[in-house]
């Protein structure tokens, strides 16, 4: 039976939803030109939920018959999820009204599918992870085609939703196949019966979990559809899509493997080997022929998505997976901020009928824009991983976790390959300085208090990434 | 496994009468083609334009709502059937379910999906 303690382990959850449901219904009330409202209500519930979420930390606790959790790795996840919709609130504020594309629904959506991605790092039970993707992914769907009628928009759209059924496919079939090996859905209640059931089923399963969760965080074989999903969508909405999306699904993937399915550390560890290695070089190797900065951040994310890969691989090894996974969650933040950052210039440089986007539009941004282009220097650097930024902190943990596993091999293709992704990213930076250009920019209050602030923390916690990493370390302690 | 042999005899059953049933017709039956036998609709109207038309989207929101409407039925039946051993709890549950559909159906009714022109 049920009891009111269930609803304190979720209640900044309850409490988003709640209040994204009230705002559906305010929203009808406030005027077409006035939907300026509505965002900075959606802000005011996405701080009260951040309240909320800190306000949980170092509690422990399970709700609903373990259906969902509430440790130090989902209060650490959830507050990262939140600042990201705030951050995408903030980005989206100015960028929907230019756009024309200010509508009610962009800002409740958005908070629905925060409240589906905080589920995620919740999730205890492989039921609760689908119902989660689900939440979080319909409202995605609807927000890339946001832009309608604009064909690019609308296909995004179309494309994301299509593939992302697809994956959920995958997702349900994985846990069927779990469900058949183990006969119990609860990552608790898998650990305790694996030893007596198939194995095959059950790594087939998990394999089909991780295919899944690979459609939405983007990894190589599974990324075909971010580039034209990335490009079509709106910019606010890919800023927001790119880091929420992707939190959400690493700490799915991450919970699942590191609590449920220790015991196939040896059979998925090269699987997962193999596929961080092919996200990391196919997506720095595409990045470079890009012309369009938003294919270019497009494919940037599916390197990413490669180097956070990293963190999973030695999972099955009790020593260091600890600390792996606390990597993996160091380097989500840092590229969330880093991705928030870089989508703030992109929005502040692009013009109607999708124009400013090349990257021959950034020429001359250094001598116009000096704050602008300084701005979009530091995110570059962090996207390759150079001081004095929080990008080369995340990668330094996460290599270090990789080769304290024992994985040298990776720890050289993600420092190869970020070598790489240096000429693409860079080429951003000499095309700002170097070149000469009449770029018009956009200065929007709230987008470039978004900007400042992204760069401001990517360069100030680089320099004291300790607590930071002390945080997301306690945070995976009661993982395992 | 053997409880599932009673299923294969089941399947290899309707299939086998289901072929005795066409190869009987195939072999016995009168065969004389001309083109109103072969229509779609032999002894219907005839058909006419493409066998893929536009529909008006207002078709799409009705099924929308439909299933709306469709899950909180299915979900009510059990519910009602238990309501008493689930007590003041259930009703609860209930009310927050309700007042979840509630806010989409308020929502589709103020966007004036339900004005059918």
């Amino acid at each position: 039976m049920m009891s009111f303690s269930d609803f304190t382990t979720i209640l900044p959850l309850v409490v988003l939803t709640a209040w994204a449901c009230v705002l559906l219904l305010v929203d009808l009330l406030i005027p077409r030109n006035r939907k300026g409202i509505t965002a900075l209500f959606s802000a005011l519930g996405l701080a009260l939920t951040l309240g909320l979420t800190i306000a949980q930390l170092g509690r422990q606790g399970s709700g609903f018959n373990d259906m969902v959790v509430l440790d130090g790795f989902s209060v650490f996840v959830n507050a990262l999820l939140l600042v990201s919709g705030l951050l995408g609130v903030a980005l989206a504020y100015g960028y929907v009204k230019r756009m024309g594309l200010e509508r009610g629904e962009y800002y409740t959506l958005l908070l629905f599918s925060v409240a589906g991605m905080m589920l995620m790092a919740q999730a205890a039970d492989l039921i609760v992870v689908f119902l989660a993707l689900e939440l979080l992914s319909i409202p995605l769907y609807i927000l890339a085609a946001f832009a309608r009628p604009k064909v690019e928009s609308e296909e995004a759209g179309l494309k994301y939703f299509l593939l992302g059924a697809f994956s959920a496919g995958f997702v349900v079939y994985g846990i069927a196949l779990v469900y058949g090996a183990t006969g119990t859905t609860a990552l608790s209640g898998i650990v305790a019966a694996i030893p007596s059931s198939s194995t095959l089923m059950l790594t087939i399963g998990a394999a089909l979990i991780l295919v899944g969760l690979g459609f939405k965080i983007a990894a190589v074989p599974f990324h075909m559809w971010t580039p034209d999903v990335y490009q079509g969508a709106p910019s606010a909405v890919t800023a927001f899509m790119a880091a929420g999306a992707k939190v959400a699904g690493f700490s799915a993937l991450l919970r699942i493997f590191a609590t449920a399915f220790p015991s196939l550390g040896s059979s998925m560890s090269d699987v997962l080997w193999a596929l961080a290695a092919l996200t990391m070089i196919v997506g720095n190797l595409i990045a470079i022929s890009q012309s369009d900065i938003k294919r270019l951040l497009a494919y940037s994310s599916i390197a990413h998505a490669g180097y956070i890969l990293m963190a999973f691989v030695p999972f099955g090894n009790p020593d260091v997976r600890a600390v792996s996974v606390a990597a993996g969650l160091f380097y989500l933040v840092s590229y969330a901020i880093t991705n928030f950052g870089a989508w703030g210039v992109v929005i502040a440089l692009e013009k109607a009928e999708g124009r400013g986007l090349a990257l021959d539009d950034y020429a001359g941004l250094g001598r116009k824009y000096p704050a602008l282009a300084a701005a979009m220097t530091i995110f570059m650097l962090s996207l390759i991983g150079l001081p004095p930024t929080l990008g080369l902190v995340g990668k330094f943990y996460l290599f270090r976790a990789v080769i304290a596993g024992g994985y040298v091999g990776l720890a050289v293709i993600g420092v190869l390959t970020s070598l790489i992704s240096a000429y693409y990213y860079l080429r951003v930076v000499v095309i700002m300085y170097m070149r000469e250009g009449e770029p018009t920019t956009t200065s929007e209050p709230y987008l470039n208090m978004t900007t400042a602030f992204a760069a401001l923390v990517t360069v100030i916690v680089s320099l004291v990434p300790a607590p930071l990493f002390a945080w997301a370390s306690s945070a995976v302690l009661k993982l395992f | 496994m053997h409880e599932y042999i009673a299923i294969a005899v089941l399947i290899g059953l309707a299939t086998l009468i289901a072929l005795i049933a066409i190869v009987l017709g195939e072999l016995f039956g009168p065969k004389k083609k001309s083109a109103v036998k072969s229509m779609p609709y032999e002894s219907g109207m005839d058909p006419y334009g493409e066998g893929t038309r536009r529909m008006p989207v207002h078709f799409y929101l009705i099924a929308v709502l439909f299933i709306l409407f469709d899950i909180e039925v299915v979900f009510f039946l059990p519910w009602a059937v238990v309501f008493r051993k689930l007590g003041l709890f259930g009703l609860i549950e209930m009310i927050i379910f309700i007042a979840i559909l509630l806010v989409g159906y308020v929502y589709a009714w103020k966007k004036g999906a339900l004005e059918w022109e």
